[in-house]
């Protein structure tokens, strides 16, 4: 019943050296995909690129075709207030379900700020926070 | 006390030959009657002991390489019973399992005295305090100069590897007069010691380095010798020969070979056949009086070449040059041999990991680095850096395992590694030695 939140994220294996993230965004201004958010995480000698798109099926399909080790991972964006406190109020819940966040970045939307996160138990995080009257993106409006 | 003996070691040549001749005789009718091994291998080889009935006759017996003793794991090549076996070492093989050898009390003597011949010949004795710093353990490069050196009356400290500022501490205050290591710890040492304030050259009596166990070249013997005032002495052996068994003299000109223990023949690899006397050649070895287990027309894969003429110290014993190089891919790294059959078949047990690989290897400072980049397999890519960085060390720790040397792993994008032909060019060497 939660499958609605699972935001479909492109995860990139990518090595560390000049001109990968360049990459990445050329394929993606090539197939005219827009993306809304991104980080690298770094790990030795290599990262992961994570990104929001608006159209990911095809994001995924380009990356493969230029031999990008490409994949999905299912992440929730959590619309937080703009202000002061705006982050506390979502991840608290989470402290208090003892919901663990396995990485997460943020990014500014168009109406307020939305946190993307992964968790391992993904249900469980969409059902402690919109019980507590967090706003989940649902997938249909990343397209 | 010292290991000093000229009935042998100055042996008109015609003498050491007949006395060689006598040896391998010995040998090939011990091996024909007790090594189902050798016997299966001469049977093959169609030769029969009778046929050896001259030195040069060495060449229709059948070569050993080192398959031979990988396919005889642990010890079906060996050629005593059990019970006369007192010692095992063993060295990386070329593949997944290593290459065990079987020592008789015999066999140890050999080695001992061997190696206690060549430190008497660089001028070494009871006076001296020895330090090793070869691994100590299953690797004979500690060990084999711990007895040697004993044998020769000096005092041993074995000091084995690492925890460098200790063995400057010991090197000055036990007053250390030698140390057995390889070149480039040596040259590490000399870096440690001048952060420390400490000068080799100056504040300790260390003149003698026992090097060898990797390849290196005259201008690290000078360099070592003019920064740190230590003489350097190209050492030789492998554990198949039991381990380090023979060294320069105080001549410095190329390594002795005893001729008692050791028949050296200089072929050319593709052949087979003699190289022209001076020439350089693949070496191959037959050790006359191994025991446990016998190295004959053994193709040790390096290439050097034997010098013909009388060595002014008197020795009559034929020298060899240093080493050139190899007739394989075998990679020296801080002492220890790597194959990169080795190291493919580590990264094959692991299922995350694609076929292609290449090893980088640098000096970095003094010491050697070896690098290996694996290609992560699609399947296998997790958007978890903590299971990618699980997933590294566990290379790592399987390789150091394999290789008893360790590696960094760098995980790269499959397809990304440069492929000639269709395989990846496994090695890239960047050391300036």
């Amino acid at each position: 019943m939660y499958s609605k939140y699972h935001v479909k994220q492109l995860s990139i294996f990518s090595e560390n050296r000049p001109g990968r993230l360049a990459a990445v965004a050329k394929a993606m201004k090539d197939e005219d995909v827009n993306i809304f958010a991104f980080s690298i995480a770094e790990g030795a000698g290599y990262g992961v690129i994570r990104a929001l798109v608006d159209k990911p099926e095809k994001a995924l399909e380009k990356l493969r075709s230029i031999g990008f080790t490409v994949r999905f991972t299912d992440v929730l964006a959590v619309e937080m207030e703009d202000r002061p406190g705006g982050l506390h109020d979502v991840i608290e819940v989470l402290g208090r379900a003892g919901i663990n966040i396995e990485y997460s970045y943020a990014y500014s939307g168009r109406k307020c700020a939305v946190m993307v996160m992964r968790v391992e138990d993904i249900d469980t995080a969409a059902q402690q926070l919109l019980g507590a009257g967090a706003r989940l993106l649902e997938v249909s409006q990343f397209t | 006390m010292s290991c000093w003996e000229p009935r042998i070691e100055n042996m008109r040549p015609d003498e050491l030959k007949a006395l060689q001749y006598r040896h391998l005789k010995t040998l090939v009718n011990r091996l024909y009657s007790f090594s189902d091994f050798y016997h299966g291998k001469m049977r093959a080889a169609n030769v029969h002991p009778d046929d050896i009935r001259s030195l040069e006759d060495i060449r229709k017996l059948p070569f050993m390489s080192k398959k031979d003793l990988r396919d005889g794991y642990p010890d079906k090549t060996f050629a005593v019973p059990k019970k006369e076996v007192v010692r095992y070492h063993a060295s990386s093989g070329t593949t997944g399992k290593p290459t065990i050898v079987g020592y008789t009390q015999k066999d140890i003597d050999s080695w001992a005295t061997s190696l206690a011949r060549s430190l008497t010949s660089i001028g070494l004795g009871s006076d001296d305090v020895i330090q090793v710093s070869n691994t100590y353990g299953l690797f004979t490069g500690g060990i084999g100069f711990h007895y040697a050196a004993e044998k020769i009356g000096a005092a041993v400290i074995p000091a084995s590897t690492g925890n460098t500022e200790r063995q400057i501490e010991l090197i000055q205050d036990l007053g250390v007069t030698a140390m057995a290591a390889t070149p480039s710890y040596m040259l590490h040492l000399g870096e440690v010691a001048e952060k420390m304030g400490v000068s080799i050259r100056n504040d300790t009596k260390l003149r003698v380095g026992l090097l060898g166990g990797e390849p290196w070249s005259e201008r690290m013997r000078d360099r070592i010798e003019e920064w740190l005032g230590v003489k350097g002495f190209n050492c030789y052996g492998t554990s198949e020969l039991s381990g380090p068994m023979f060294s320069e003299c105080s001549e410095r000109d190329g390594i002795h070979i005893w001729g008692d223990y050791a028949y050296v023949e200089i072929l050319d690899p593709e052949s087979l056949e003699p190289v022209a006397p001076g020439e350089k050649g693949e070496m191959v070895l037959t050790m006359l009086q191994k025991e446990a287990l016998p190295i004959v027309r053994f193709r040790i894969g390096d290439i050097s070449s034997i010098d013909p003429e009388p060595c002014p110290c008197g020795r009559t014993h034929p020298r060899i040059k240093r080493i050139f190089g190899r007739v394989d891919d075998m990679l020296i790294v801080r002492g220890i041999n790597v194959f990169p059959s080795q190291v493919q078949h580590t990264l094959m047990s692991i299922p995350e990991l694609g076929e292609h690989f290449q090893i980088v290897v640098e000096r970095k400072g003094a010491l050697d680095t070896m690098l290996v980049r694996v290609e992560l397999k699609r399947e296998a890519f997790t958007d978890n850096i903590v299971q990618l960085m699980a997933l590294r060390e566990k290379i790592s720790y399987r390789l150091k395992n394999s290789l008893n040397v360790g590696a960094t792993v760098e995980l790269v994008e499959p397809g990304t590694l440069p492929r000639f032909e269709g395989k990846t060019k496994f090695v890239v060497d960047k050391r300036d030695i």
